[in-house]
């Protein structure tokens, strides 16, 4: 968790200092901004513990932020259950699947682009089945009915809002550095860094795999879920859409795969990025996901390992170009 | 300690092993010998676990363990190292000896303890943080070993761990093998190079062809005749022979 370089410390510290310069800032358009960044965080945090620490790239996140969401959604409104519950077992729901998606991609071996394959599909055969079935509100998607207040885990104020997804964000960092230090965390690289000599030295590889797809799952639930008590309102486009499975991807790649901060530093600087770029070249919509892609190719090329991994191996000086880019 | 009964496999056409036989006693080095293609490592693949054998079956510590998954195998005592080393490349020399060590100390601090003992034991106390990535090939074998021992493992699979060692890199790791045996260790080696396993092997077998063609002290064995045709050719033995009679 501890950076390894004064470069780190400044990458992180840059975003410990934007965060917290959200709560004075005078625009209200900075923190609705950032908000809807802090959810893509979460489920950042979440593919990187597959796709960072496992070596599993998984391109359908969505499939587990959605169904975090959906079973939320559903007991919400179809049972009337309260928000609560409902947010809890929208994490479950979302563990479940991603346990679910393990189990059967790894029983028959999959790994690589075909596993990334597979993820996509389930989460694409999801958002058909969403836009489907009258249970998760067909094509016009699930209201929650009006009631603020925390009761029903619906907060009115920005400042609230913001800061319980800060306990999210922090709770998601801890989970991924109480995971680094730990057996599983080691056992999770030791599958990344050589599937065979893992399994010789006494690793259950099906397990661990399957293992971390729940935790996995368990966090992008949890980001789905918070998403619908954000907005009240999902539908399957939203929240089973391939822009969340790619979103939950790049912020990772670019921060640096496989370490704790990267997540979060690659989504916010990406997502700052792709903001400025909106305000300075006029509205466009979906611009932003160009830059996207521009600055994906070009951290494949310059920063394989990511600005955390760049930050590691240069001099402080190069630090705050990187955050910049 | 281990028991290896008609072990058999084929690929497609191919009998790469079959009716396979061999013992190892608890505390001894054993050798399984043969030239290229005899079947070797497909013998240790299928006593460790990582292939299903058509046929056959091990025990171990008097227990079946045909069919066994290789984790399962592990933590019963037995681990198999690779021909071709496999070390984690990301990580430090510590931290791929402690993933061995994780498997009977859970703690992060436990495991790195006794990752850092096995590796001073083995002389990589001054590589324990350099990334396993940037260790010669001799560094890398040793990895490979202090990282099955770690495992707290009785009996090491050893395939070619000397393949691609100059000679003084060899007598080195003859003496750290040794060494682990007189702490209580069993070893079942496959090895080509015979300088090593003359000098460590008690009883070796020979396998040619998938099958057991002899079985004996090393240094009988290099006058067997089945054994030098094996290695050399059909008719070696007796051109051989006559060569020593001519001179």
């Amino acid at each position: 968790m501890k950076p390894q370089s004064l470069g780190q410390a400044l990458l992180i510290g840059l975003s410990l200092v934007y965060l917290a310069a959200v709560y004075v800032m005078t625009s209200s358009v900075w923190m609705g901004f950032t908000i809807n960044a802090l959810v893509i965080v979460v489920v950042a945090i979440s593919w990187n513990v597959t796709g960072g620490f496992g070596g599993l790239a998984s391109f359908g996140h969505a499939a587990m932020y959605g169904t975090g969401a959906y079973a939320s959604a559903i007991l919400q409104v179809q049972y009337g259950i309260n928000a609560w519950p409902a947010f809890l077992a929208g994490i479950l729901a979302g563990a479940a699947m991603g346990a679910f998606i393990g189990a059967l991609a790894f029983r028959y071996g999959l790994k690589g682009s075909y596993f990334a394959l597979v993820t996509l599909a389930f989460a694409e055969v999801l958002r058909i089945c969403a836009s489907s079935f009258s249970l998760f509100g067909g094509g016009s998607g699930l209201q929650l009915k009006l009631t603020p207040g925390i009761a029903q885990l619906q907060i009115a104020s920005r400042p609230m809002i913001y800061t319980i997804l800060l306990a999210a964000v922090a709770l998601s960092l801890a989970l991924t550095a109480l995971m680094q230090r730990s057996r599983f965390g080691a056992y999770l690289v030791a599958v990344r860094e050589n599937e065979d000599a893992a399994r010789a030295l006494g690793i259950d590889t099906y397990r661990i795999k399957v293992q971390a797809m729940a935790l996995s799952g368990a966090l992008a639930g949890l980001a789905g879920a918070l998403y619908l008590q954000l907005w009240l309102f999902i539908d399957s486009t939203i929240v089973y859409g391939s822009a969340i499975s790619v979103e939950a991807l790049i912020g990772p790649i670019i921060g640096g795969a496989g370490t704790v901060w990267g997540p979060l530093v690659g989504t916010l600087g990406l997502h700052l990025l792709g903001e400025g770029a909106k305000h300075l070249l006029s509205n466009a919509p979906g611009l932003n996901f160009v830059l996207y892609a521009l600055v994906l190719l070009g951290a494949l090329r310059f920063l394989p390992q990511g600005l955390m991994g760049a930050a590691a191996s240069f001099g402080p000086f190069r630090k705050k170009e990187d955050h910049d880019a | 300690m281990l028991e290896v009964r008609g072990l058999t496999k084929s690929f497609g056409g191919l009998k790469a092993v079959s009716d396979a036989s061999l013992d190892v006693a608890e505390g001894a080095i054993v050798g399984l010998l043969g030239p290229n293609g005899a079947g070797k490592t497909t013998c240790f693949t299928m006593i460790a676990g990582f292939t299903r054998a058509d046929a056959g079956s091990v025990r171990f510590l008097g227990q079946d363990i045909t069919g066994l998954e290789p984790h399962r195998i592990c933590a019963l005592g037995m681990i198999r190292t690779f021909q071709i080393v496999q070390p984690f490349a990301g990580l430090s020399v510590q931290e791929n000896i402690a993933v061995g060590a994780y498997l009977h100390h859970h703690d992060r601090r436990d495991a790195m303890r006794v990752a850092r003992d096995i590796g001073r034991r083995l002389g990589m106390g001054t590589m324990l943080d350099r990334p396993a990535s940037a260790l010669t090939i001799a560094g890398r074998k040793r990895l490979e070993l202090a990282r099955a021992l770690a495992t707290g493992a009785k009996l090491l699979l050893l395939d070619e761990v000397m393949a691609g060692l100059i000679p003084a890199e060899v007598s080195e790791i003859v003496g750290i093998i040794r060494q682990i045996r007189d702490d209580g260790h069993t070893f079942l080696l496959i090895e080509h190079v015979m300088q090593a396993v003359m000098s460590l092997a008690e009883t070796a077998y020979v396998l040619n062809h998938g099958r057991m063609i002899a079985h004996g002290r090393p240094r009988d064995l290099v006058k067997d005749q089945a054994v030098i045709e094996a290695y050399l050719g059909h008719g070696a033995a007796a051109r051989l022979q006559q060569e020593a009679g001519h001179a």
